[in-house]
């Protein structure tokens, strides 16, 4: 097996890891994390094909490169924004929960 | 004798194992610090799949940016984390994830696995286009030149996610400083750090934009070190957060987009389309673009970072 | 000649390597923050320092190796800077595992 393949697994799986923690995990900054590791999964598999692209010298097919590359900075100010939401709830209602109780008490559990 | 396999075969291993236990561990801050090594790990993998400007790009934001920003709203959200871990789902709900996440990975690693053969790629027509360019590494070319839309709609879109964090402030606090006020400890480590590397973190930015025509690099991978060279100093509490009502401050976050949209329709008289540049000027035009994103991407990310506004102007 | 270097690369990087290793079992495994931060500072400076050392009869070009310095000084700077706030915010927070 190539090494591009090897990372193309390896991005499949992330993809996989992310969306478990992203359902699994209660604590909302927990899902932008799970969120992001998608994502990365997501640009690894970008990558691969990119690699996959290679001729004439260059390393890589540099169109999906590109792409990546916007991508994570886009990935990051969508990441900053939900962070920015869940502070903004922190804030507004005391917890960072987002199941919605009949009590505002949030220690029913 | 071959060591890349083993390379490439830990390092997946590696990255897996930092994945699972950044979901898996307790502590949110634990779980932060994990993504940001994450960040780094998955930066090697890029240098090995020869994307090394993927790869600048993925350390500098994947790593350190997305990992500033996230320790910060985990130290400030952690009073609330043992309440919130109460809520975790029925083991049902548990296994329904796992199938469905197996599932997904499932089908993406058959399609790793059936990808067509030869690959479809771009790269000739890149070739044969580079030279008019004037540039010499093939990613610019296509963010700067062959997909430009794509770029001057990303620097937007950074603007826009810029507005919609500031539209969470405070009615009392709109217009104000953003994230807390930070002390100055005159004779400390940070201060001192925040001293001595902005300007050997500039020095390299510039360098990092400049070579990032022919080489690895460019604007984005440079304006967040400039972003971060500003944080620091803001972190150390050299200086503070200006507010964002300044003029200054706005034109700033615009110049990129606004440099990038006047070349873009400069080209329609003078090269025939929208985004065009004119034979033989298009690596100066290109320049001039990248200098001007690259001032925009930093003050937008270290603001991006920062938050919305949370303060009063005067404290 | 070319030998004699290419086995000074060898030796080199193979003991910033068994430094980057003896760093981490240390880290996985001393008790408390300090000793750690001990552990870790062992293989931050010297196993990269051995590691850029072995590599520098390797670049192509004066510059290149001069990157490699840079790094090498940059992240002692980081290293130790970055240590010296974890110990003191252990240290004001008291003695912990």
């Amino acid at each position: 097996m190539s090494a591009t393949t090897l990372f193309g697994l390896c991005g499949a799986l992330l993809v996989g890891v992310g969306i478990y923690g992203l359902v699994v995990n209660p604590q909302p900054l927990r899902k932008i994390l799970s969120f992001n590791l998608i994502g990365s999964g997501v640009f690894l598999l970008f990558g691969v094909v990119a690699r996959r692209g290679a001729a004439l010298g260059m390393g890589g097919d540099p169109v999906p490169q590109a792409l990546v590359i916007t991508g994570i900075v886009v990935a990051f100010s969508a990441t900053a924004l939900a962070v920015a939401l869940l502070l903004r709830l922190h804030d507004a209602s005391g917890t960072a929960s987002l199941t919605t109780k009949e009590s505002p008490e949030p220690s029913d559990t | 004798m071959n060591m890349a396999p083993l390379v490439d075969g830990s390092l997946v291993v590696l990255i897996l194992a930092v994945a699972i236990w950044t979901i898996a561990v307790r502590d949110s801050f634990a779980a932060v610090v994990g993504y940001a090594i994450y960040g780094l790990m998955l930066a090697l993998a890029w240098v090995r799949l020869a994307a090394i400007d993927a790869a600048l790009t993925e350390a500098a934001i994947g790593g350190g940016l997305t990992g500033v920003l996230l320790i910060r709203a985990a130290v400030r959200l952690r009073p609330t984390e043992s309440v919130v871990a109460g809520d975790s789902p029925a083991w049902f709900v548990k296994a329904l994830a796992a199938v469905l996440a197996g599932a997904v990975s499932l089908a993406l690693a058959v399609v790793v696995l059936t990808l067509p053969e030869p690959a479809p790629t771009l790269a000739p027509q890149v070739a044969e286009h580079i030279a008019s360019t004037g540039l010499g590494n093939a990613v610019t070319a296509v963010l700067l030149a062959f997909r430009a839309t794509d770029t001057l709609l990303e620097a937007v879109v950074l603007v826009f996610a810029l507005i919609a964090v500031w539209s969470l402030a405070p009615d009392r606090f709109w217009g104000g400083r953003p994230g807390q006020h930070y002390h100055l400890e005159a004779n400390g480590m940070l201060a001192y750090l925040a001293r001595l590397l902005p300007p050997l973190g500039i020095v390299v930015a510039i360098y990092v934009f400049w070579v990032g025509a022919d080489l690895p690099g460019g604007k984005f991978q440079a304006g967040t070190l400039l972003a971060a060279m500003w944080l620091l100093a803001i972190m150390a509490g050299l200086t503070d957060v200006p507010e964002v009502r300044l003029v200054w401050v706005r034109i700033a976050l615009v110049t990129g987009s606004a440099v990038f949209l006047i070349i873009g329709f400069a080209g329609v008289p003078f090269a025939g389309a929208f985004l065009a540049y004119p034979e033989g000027y298009a690596k100066p035009l290109i320049l001039i673009i990248e200098a001007a994103s690259m001032l925009s991407i930093a003050v937008t990310l270290a603001l991006l970072v920062l938050g919305p506004p949370e303060r009063r102007g005067q404290s | 000649m070319s030998q004699l270097l290419d086995l000074w690369s060898i030796v080199a990087v193979s003991a910033g390597v068994f430094f980057f290793l003896a760093g981490t079992v240390g880290l996985l495994r001393f008790p408390d923050t300090l000793t750690r931060l001990h552990a870790l500072t062992k293989a931050d400076n010297l196993g990269l320092g051995l590691v850029v050392l072995g590599l520098l009869p390797r670049v192509s070009s004066p510059l290149a190796g001069l990157k490699l310095v840079c790094v090498w000084l940059l992240v002692l700077l980081a290293g130790a800077i970055a240590s010296q706030l974890i110990a003191r915010t252990a240290h004001r927070s008291g003695p912990k595992a």
